[in-house]
């Protein structure tokens, strides 16, 4: 994508040259442990999280300063979700999905902010998270449940013809849920940030350059509203799974 | 020859893309409808509708991973 960059007649940049992971330090290849900007905002959505959960709730003030209650707020819309779709059982789990709606959610939204780098655009970081919740379901399950975990592939309300038909369908169903759960997260944030990137290659033409500005504020807009519902949508989705592995029966 | 056909075929995987928004049309449009019917039963299923709308747009997404690979891996 880097060499495509010079290519195109209108564009400075290419759309797509935002999401191109490089050293902080120097020019250097991209090693197993080199410190690239991807590092350095996942470690910022890091750091903001602590500042958000620790500086802002040490106190635990009765009357809530702003930070605390927006603390307060996010932490109570998690255990409510657990509570309303996984059952109270799910909330043992609390912290776990916690941390990756807060981890999501921060990352979605430090990308928002101009010239940053984001994190969660890459496969490679919602494949961490999305494969991770697949394993932990898994082992939970069965952990749980020991072999009746497989009663989740066998649809017992159906017709017994049916049965096996619908246990191969479930078995791929199970298997692709990773893929499309991480995939789905990447992919809407990718694409937000790359049309963001088209609209604003617009703006070097001057006859259009207003409506360009217009439409990359009402994208940006929209972003936001999409960082968001992606955050929730990743942590709903965990919940679900997590209903599966406690209650595996139809 | 062989990279602007993949190019021509990750354009068609991309109308994948745009079926799977009907789909999530659908999905919100009738909640909407339901919604405006009985508007109290209506908080306690927003749930319900992201889960319907997050497994509507799973399939528009494979068709998108589809677009990726012809673009980049093939």
């Amino acid at each position: 994508m880097a060499e495509e960059a010079s290519t195109g007649g209108l564009a400075a940049f290419h759309p797509m040259d935002q999401f191109i992971i490089k050293p902080l330090f120097g020019d250097g290849p991209v090693g197993m442990f080199t410190v690239t900007n991807a590092t350095l905002w996942l470690a910022l959505a890091v750091l903001s999280v602590i500042a958000l959960m620790v500086l802002g709730t040490s106190k635990r003030a009765t009357i809530p300063t702003r930070t605390q209650s927006v603390a307060e707020l996010a932490y109570g819309f998690i255990y409510k979700m657990i509570e309303d779709v996984s059952g109270k059982e799910g909330l043992k789990y609390f912290p776990y999905i916690f941390t990756i709606f807060i981890f999501i959610l921060f990352s979605n939204y430090l990308a928002l902010i101009p010239m940053s780098f984001s994190p969660t655009s890459h496969i490679a970081t919602t494949a961490v998270l999305g494969f991770g919740v697949f394993i932990f379901i898994t082992v939970l399950g069965f952990v749980k449940n020991g072999a009746s975990f497989l009663g989740l592939f066998w649809v017992s309300s159906a017709p017994l013809v049916l049965r096996p038909i619908l246990a191969i369908i479930e078995v791929i169903s199970y298997f692709v849920r990773p893929v499309s759960h991480s995939v789905r997260l990447a992919g809407n944030i990718m694409a937000g940030h790359a049309v963001l990137k088209v609209f604003a290659t617009f703006a070097s033409l001057a006859v259009v350059a207003p409506l360009s500005i217009l439409g990359v504020v009402a994208i940006f807009a929209l972003e936001v509203l999409v960082s968001g519902i992606q955050a929730y949508v990743f942590t709903i989705l965990t919940c679900v799974y997590l209903k599966d592995a406690l209650h595996p029966h139809h | 020859m062989e990279g602007d056909l993949a190019h021509i075929g990750a354009g068609l995987a991309g109308l994948g893309t745009g079926l799977a928004a009907l789909g999530v049309g659908n999905v919100a449009g009738n909640f909407l409808a339901g919604a405006l019917r009985n508007p109290s039963a209506a908080a306690s299923q927003t749930a319900t509708l992201f889960i319907g709308i997050a497994f509507a747009e799973a399939l528009g997404i494979f068709s998108f991973l589809v677009a990726l690979l012809l673009m980049f891996a093939v």
